[in-house]
């Protein structure tokens, strides 16, 4: 082995079935791939063994920056830490009353639980009013015996959320340092810490979410750093987050809410990233894996990023994050006819377990990727995951079954049918996605990811008028490739909420420097190197009386008649709508602090030299395409050299997905070894 | 020729996809607080010959489910002389209307020179004028206190805004600076839709969707169906009541006879109290609308069509409050009237397949509405607060704390921006502890609030329900407690006459208002709940020892 020492830098996504490893070694141009099995009892474990078989010495590693899943899956199946609350009196009900919403529009059922449960919330007396002023001084006695009560509870995290912290979070922060004198542990999560921002109850959920998961991820990440030390691992530990940004493993035990969500936001990074080498600057982005479908807007090779999220029923996070929209939908979901006698296509999915009928581990239901296999787009012999591969009659013989009979069809157009339904619903989530946030779909090129995306992709795209699809070099490793791509981020939020006018600008600009200052030092604390420090300034806007705020980039000093200019050109933009009469509030400053990493040449993705279009040829199928068979040609994606040009009906195969190119549409290598492809036919809507 | 499967669902899927987008752009541009925040708005596609309903967004504001197609239909048959570009505007609550405050639009969608739909929308604008700021004016008793009433106008005639119109109209409301905005933004929502279902129609053809349209009502018909054909035949009676007219203090009864035969429910409420003085009395619209709605939450999933009522009759109870003339007050028809239409379907059903049922929910919107002057801010201000309630036990597991209303699913607005706006401070914001119904599966809980004005003066109103009796229970279980108001002014405490209604009360600083709302009624015998639960529920406080003693005497023992 020849390699340089401190030269490889190494991405690591964990997902719920494969852990993906992805090095690359710049200056050689060289990268390597490694896949391995998930342990999802101790994430760690599948991650080392798969540094383990990278074949490159972890001393040789100069970055390792890791995408977990820990935080997600301890929110999302509720095994999260005991934490307690503090709060203010006459509040200790905010979590568990919420906004008085239900889980569905109509049905008068479901059921709820806090995070927090009743007996580990405390109220202590103090007031602040809207103004920040002391209503109530803070009864630091009465916060001493909270804690205790707590601890004797067996709380281990503790939460601490007062009414109208963001706009004085003094009495916060005499909790905090009482806390140091009495709380054992380093788990303490304060509101206003976490989020500076108005809104009591999504402000404390956020918190609450950061003390439930912070000992889980806290004890992960120690391990995993002494795991890494004893490997002699000599570089920072780096995690994704939520915003696409990356911090040190000891921030990340602080503010463990920030990784969230972080492994799709890290491949909606890599699709900006990609994008913006390869000339589309507008991408939308599709993960599209086995039960779920993820859509992402990336506009200038920036993934749009949204403070509005809820991770699940009644439980919102605040902090920003790359705006994901996910929707039950994936290889796996489910056929079936309702009781109107309509073909419908999930949400239910038969997951990796059974799985489709076709992986043979029991699954009955027929799946979209049944209806691809019948339809000759997939290939049973390399599908990943299955076990003993049931027979195609006995495939097709169960979709007529299950599906075709109520509607008269056989198994060829069930199947057809079954695709075009779930292509349809996907194109749905897509355009609802852009239309929400203003764009028109076919202005941007589609990027798919996932195993399942570059599948439907083409489909997606003429059904939905988009001109390109972008299918990248490794399209299920674009996490993994976001992780080594994120720079360090940090992000702050301050609520204001005052008349923009009114607004003092050396306060806005002392407002701003202060947020820019914090991060710049938690930078320079991570102690990470890095190429320069960028900070970006936004206001978050709205006219009086209205609930949803538009962000509007703030650049030079603070200049309320610039801001207010930009505001009315984004909602003229947004909403073709024009409200000069009406009085723009001031929401919230925002501050984001990058430490910008050396820039990755993804150059080093691009196929050797030598190959051909003849050569990449493995023989043909026949597959179905609007009502007939066609001879399709087979290719092997890594033997397709740069330039080559691969005219549809084709199937490019690779090891991690399937690319189907539909006839009519053409597919061109591009320099970076991209798969680009001109949708034809299009009839776009 | 049949439809082609995959044709039909992708048409369905269009043309809900077309409802929501209007719906998005509406609320998202809305200077309403009730519209952006509380989605008190609803979008859809009608026929252009019946004014049925094609298709409505499913996240606009239930009670709007029938609504919208009944005001469509009076448009219909009212204006003859629509044109291409014509808006039409109108909120008259006897055609085919809610209370005052749902201001309509219309518009005729022609494809290729051919009136080919109706595209109409509401929003619920925070003021029409009328005797008290906001419109929820519980004395009124003529609709003339009640606001400005509409009746079918051109808001834009071939393309062009009539100013006259909208000039007529914001010199007749309060705060009309923000409605020109929400003008803006509903008929924007409307030119949303017009573009969309002009591409589906491009690339699909107009027969073939419309053939689609008619298959997809005959599915929905065939869906509800199926679902009435599981219900045991028979007649299911219940009475639902109203504390009282807010005028005179006796209750209004809403007493339904619930007929199952075979696929097709009949509804008759003729044995409903006379219409009444006071605001509280139903109009036709909404009445049906509310029938409509209780069968959607029962039955959910059934796609919104005009098909899934065709197998619902209701026969017009004429001569009762529920289907208010000219010119009774309606103000609280959309909000509590139709709750309570809705808890009496509820719980006829809920005698006829208990399984699959809850037990009543809170079904008051809370509305305390607060008008008055912030010296601190020198400006005048109208504040709404709805709040929520417990949702009743159901058949898996107890209910919900702090539900929307029925006809509503709506936000209430953070107590942090509240006191951002107002001069008010919140002492408390709970949950109110021992209001939830005993049962098997217990009901969830109300809240409990109290409010303190800071500065200035302000002048009080409520309209509620639920103060006299609360939500009852299903099957054995015990009904949630029952909404409680007071109001404390200069040192003494009251209640109101009226228990959940009231206007009228002047409040000065140091001034508080409580108010705590009902639970959900229980589920199942209180006797069957499991131990642990009722353990469960004292260590978290949600009930005293001595109540369970008292609630669950049999379970105690267990202890």
């Amino acid at each position: 082995m020849n390699t340089s020492p401190n030269k490889w830098q190494a991405g690591i996504d964990v997902g719920g079935t494969f852990t993906d490893l992805l090095f690359v070694d710049e200056g050689a141009h060289r990268f390597r791939v490694v896949k391995v099995p998930s342990t999802p009892d101790d994430q760690s474990r599948g991650m080392l063994s798969g540094l383990r078989d990278s074949g490159i010495a972890v001393e040789d590693l100069s970055a390792l920056v890791h995408g977990t899943t820990v935080g997600t899956n301890a929110i999302l199946e509720r095994k999260g830490a005991r934490c307690g609350l503090i709060t203010t009196a006459g509040f200790r009900d905010v979590l568990e009353l919420g906004r008085r919403t239900r889980p569905f529009g109509y049905g008068m059922i479901g059921s709820f639980e806090a995070l927090i449960p009743r007996e580990l919330r405390l109220e202590v007396p103090e007031r602040i009013d809207a103004k920040g002023n002391v209503v109530i001084p803070l009864d630091t006695d009465a916060v001493r015996a909270a804690m205790r009560r707590l601890l004797d509870l067996g709380a281990e995290a503790l939460v601490i959320s007062f009414i109208h912290s963001y706009a004085n979070p003094a009495h916060e922060q005499t909790a905090r340092e009482i806390a140091r004198e009495i709380w054992p542990t380093a788990f303490v999560s304060v509101g206003a810490d976490i989020l500076r921002e108005v809104r009591e109850f999504e402000r404390t959920s956020t918190a609450a979410l950061n003390g439930y998961i912070q000992p889980i991820m806290s004890r992960y990440l120690g391990r995993l750093e002494k795991e890494l030390k004893l490997a002699r691992f000599r570089s920072q530990l780096l995690v994704m987050q939520g915003n696409g940004g990356t911090m040190t493993g000891t921030i990340a035990s602080d503010y463990a809410v920030q990784t969230v969500m972080s492994g799709p936001a890290a491949g909606a990074l890599a699709a900006g990233h990609i994008g913006k080498q390869s000339g589309h600057l507008n991408l939308i982005g599709c993960d599209m894996g086995g039960t779920s479908f993820d859509v992402t807007l990336i506009r200038n090779g920036e993934p749009a990023l949204s403070a509005e999220k809820d991770i699940a029923y009644g439980v919102p996070i605040r902090i920003p994050m790359i705006d994901i929209h996910t929707i039950g939908a994936g290889g796996g979901s489910i056929a079936r006819i309702t009781k109107a006698g309509l073909l419908q296509v999930g949400p239910q999915s038969a997951g990796a377990t059974p799985g489709p009928i076709c992986y043979g581990r029991g699954g009955t239901e027929p799946t979209v990727t049944d209806a691809n296999l019948v339809l000759g787009r997939l290939d049973l012999a390399t599908l990943p995951g299955v076990n003993n591969a049931v027979a195609l009659e006995q495939v097709k013989q169960r979709l007529v079954e299950a599906v075709g009979a109520t509607l008269g069809l056989d198994a060829i157009e069930t199947a057809a049918a079954i695709v075009a339904v779930a292509s349809n619903h996907l194109a749905s989530a897509i355009r609802l996605v852009s239309i929400e946030k203003g764009y028109d779909p076919r202005d941007f090129a589609l990027f798919p990811f996932g195993g399942a995306g570059p599948l439907h992709a083409v489909a997606l795209a003429r059904e939905l008028g988009m001109p390109t699809v972008l299918v990248p070099r490794f399209p299920g490793l674009t996490s993994a490739l976001g992780c080594i791509l994120g720079d360090l981020r940090h992000d702050f939020v301050r609520t204001i909420g005052v008349p923009l006018l009114d607004a003092d600008p050396a306060a806005m600009d002392a407002a701003f420097a202060a947020q820019r200052v914090q991060g710049e030092k938690l930078i320079a604390e991570e102690n990470v190197p890095v190429d320069g420090i960028v900070a970006i300034h936004e206001a978050d806007l709205l006219y009086r009386g209205q609930s949803h705020v538009i962000r509007v980039t703030v650049e030079g000093a603070f200049d309320a008649a610039k801001v207010l200019k930009s505001l009315e050109a984004r909602y003229k933009e947004r909403f073709d709508i024009e409200l000069t009469e009406m009085t723009a509030i001031l929401s919230n400053l925002r501050t984001t602090v990058i430490g910008k990493r050396a820039a990755i040449d993804l150059a080093a993705f691009a196929p050797e030299p030598g190959g051909s279009l003849e050569a990449a040829r493995k023989g043909s199928r026949k597959v179905y395409f609007d009502g007939v068979w066609l001879d399709t040609s087979l290719y092997v994606r890594e033997a397709l050299p740069v330039g080559a040009t691969v005219p549809g009906p084709a199937i490019v195969t690779q090891l991690d997905t399937t690319v189907l190119i539909d006839p009519g549409s053409t597919a061109t290598v591009d320099a970076l070894g991209n798969l680009v492809i001109a949708v034809g036919g299009n009839h776009g809507a | 020729m049949a439809l082609n499967p995959v044709t039909l669902a992708v048409i369905q899927n269009g043309l809900r996809q077309i409802a929501s987008e209007m719906d998005l752009v509406h609320e998202k541009t809305s200077f309403s607080p009730v519209i952006s925040e509380a989605f008190d708005r609803s979008n859809g596609i009608y026929h252009p010959v019946t004014g049925e309903v094609i298709a409505q967004g499913e996240m606009g504001l239930p009670i709007f489910v029938g609504v919208m197609q009944f005001t469509t239909q009076a448009v219909i048959e009212r204006r003859k002389d629509l044109e291409p570009g014509d808006v039409i505007l109108i909120n008259d609550p006897y055609l085919g209307g809610t209370h005052l405050m749902d201001v309509k639009m219309v518009k005729p969608f022609y494809y290729k020179d051919k009136l080919w739909a109706y595209l109409s929308n509401t929003g619920h604008w925070p003021d029409t004028g009328g005797m008290v700021p906001g419109g929820f004016a519980t004395k009124a008793t003529e609709i003339q206190q009640e606001g400005l009433r509409i009746p079918p106008v051109k808001l834009y005639r071939r393309g062009e805004l009539c100013t006259d119109i909208v000039d007529f109209v914001l010199s007749n409301i309060r705060v009309p600076e923000e409605r020109i905005g929400d003008i803006k933004a509903q008929v924007g929502a409307l030119t949303v839709g017009e573009r969309r279902l002009t591409a589906l129609l491009d690339r699909y053809g107009a027969d073939v969707v419309e053939q689609a349209i008619a298959e997809l009502k005959a599915r929905s018909e065939q869906q509800m169906r199926a679902y009435i054909e599981g219900v045991p035949d028979g007649t299911y009676s219940f009475s639902s009541f109203i504390d009282s007219d807010g005028i005179v203090d006796v209750p209004l009864e809403i007493a339904l006879d619930l007929t199952v035969r075979g696929s097709e429910v009949h509804f008759d409420f003729s044995r409903s109290s006379p219409p009444c003085k006071g605001p509280l009395n139903g109009v036709w619209a909404s009445t049906q609308s509310a029938v409509y709605v209780a069968m959607k939450h029962i039955f959910p999933d059934v796609p919104i069509n005009s098909g899934c009522f065709a197998p619902l009759d209701i026969a017009k109870p004429t001569g009762t409050f529920l289907v208010a003339e000219y010119p009774r007050p309606v103000a609280g028809c959309a909000s509590e009237v139709a709750q309570r239409v809705m808890e009496a379907v509820f719980g006829a059903m809920g005698q006829a397949i208990p399984d699959r049922m809850f037990a009543s929910p809170a079904g008051t919107s809370g509305n305390f509405t607060l008008g008055g002057y912030d010296p601190g801010e020198d400006r005048n201000y109208i504040m709404y607060f709805f709040s929520g309630g417990g949702y009743g036990g159901w058949w898996e597991t107890d209910g919900l704390t702090n539900g929307c209303s029925t006809v509503g699913i709506s936000k209430t607005q953070p107590v942090e921006i509240l006191e951002q706006h107002y001069p008010l401070l919140f002492e408390e914001y709970a949950l109110r502890e021992g209001s939830s119904g005993a049962g098997r599966h217990r009901g969830g809980y109300g809240v409990n609030y109290r409010v303190r004005l800071l500065r200035g003066s302000a002048k009080a109103s409520f309209l509620m329900d639920h103060g006299r009796d609360g939500p009852p229970g299903l099957i054995g279980g015990a009904p949630g407690a029952v909404n409680e108001l007071r109001v404390q002014q200069k040192g003494v405490t009251t209640t109101p006459e009226h228990l959940s209604k009231g206007e009228g009360y002047e409040l000065e600083p140091g001034d508080w208002v409580q108010v705590r709302t009902p639970g959900g009624g229980g589920y199942g015998l209180p006797s069957e709940r499991d131990p642990a639960r009722v353990r469960l529920d004292i260590k978290r406080g949600y009930i005293t020892a001595e109540e369970a003693e008292r609630w669950y005497p049999s379970t105690e023992a267990a202890d």
